[in-house]
């Protein structure tokens, strides 16, 4: 089967496509999320050292991984944009922007309250923790500088640099458990080793993870029709829309 | 299910503040992201129907 790219970077048929994607993906999120809970809050027994306390586990370690994520995607939409000049490619970036700073707060967030029980600190300067603040900083620093941009394709420019340049600290983030020497512990899941945790819990936050991909590729596709709209308002199609023309009438 | 009542289930041997803190802000935060998503739609396409109206 083959994919006609180009046929979907053009803002007509990506909108079409999207409208169509984005109601299954919230509901699979939905059944996964649900499904991640149970098993998470149901299902998982206690840690034999952190109690019930672990189990912020299965919003931390989701949220921590999409944070991450959804940066790289934005730096890979930007290459594609930088490189091709496709209109949709600065509107993906912008799309994706919001939700990856949702969840880079969300990261720090639910760690500060897992380091308080655990470590007796909401926050400390440790490369872990330094280096997500900074990717948090990151997504703002796009946001910010793409909206005091008025013309939209200088400002998706602008945003690439951002994004393809800051992209660096990704990796940053995730070796820094390994590069220095942190309070943060290392990676409970890895490719290259089987995971350090019981399968019950595993399946449960492995769940929450793939509820929390549903749901941003859900978001994504709904946000970035708005954009489109916007953007392509003077078009003929957009005003041949019959969701634009029922609120017209 | 391994919580013998709803008592047991808030208080998460005592984790109940963080654990429940956690899931709570992420709950709402994604809460707020939907609502925020579903205004800037309906915001674009009535910018989008006045534009309609502009046209000789």
């Amino acid at each position: 089967m083959t994919i006609r790219w180009f046929y979907y970077a053009a803002p007509p048929n990506f909108y079409a496509l999207a409208g169509r994607l984005w109601p299954w993906l919230a509901a699979l999120a939905g059944i996964l999320a649900l499904a991640g809970l149970w098993i998470g809050f149901g299902l998982a027994p206690a840690d034999a050292q952190q109690g019930e306390g672990y189990r912020i586990i299965f919003v931390h370690v989701p949220v921590s991984w999409m944070s991450m994520i959804i940066y790289l995607a934005m730096a890979f939409w930007s290459i594609l944009g930088l490189t091709f000049n496709t209109r949709l490619s600065g509107m993906m970036t912008r799309a994706l922007a919001p939700t990856g700073a949702m969840f880079a707060f969300l990261s720090l967030w639910t760690g500060a309250l897992w380091g308080k029980p655990m470590w007796g600190a909401w926050w400390v300067w440790d490369a872990r923790l330094t280096s997500e603040l900074i990717l948090f900083f990151l997504y703002l620093g796009y946001m910010a500088l793409t909206s005091a941009i008025d013309d939209v394709r200088r400002a998706d420019r602008a945003g690439a640099l951002i994004a393809i340049v800051g992209a660096i600290n990704v990796p940053i983030i995730y070796f820094s458990v390994k590069w220095w020497n942190t309070l943060h512990q290392g990676a409970s899941v890895s490719l290259t080793r089987s995971p350090s945790m019981a399968q019950i819990m595993l399946w449960g936050m492995l769940l929450m993870a793939l509820a929390f991909w549903a749901y941003t590729l859900a978001i994504v596709c709904y946000r970035v029709r708005s954009l489109i709209i916007e953007r392509e308002r003077h078009a003929d199609w957009v005003q041949a829309l019959p969701e634009v023309a029922g609120v017209k009438s | 299910m391994r919580w013998e009542s709803w008592s047991q289930f808030w208080d998460m041997g005592g984790y109940g503040l963080y654990v429940w803190g956690s899931m709570g802000v992420t709950a709402l935060f994604v809460l707020l992201e939907i609502w925020q998503a579903r205004i800037a739609h309906q915001n674009a396409l009535a910018l989008a129907a006045t534009e309609q109206q502009d046209k000789p």
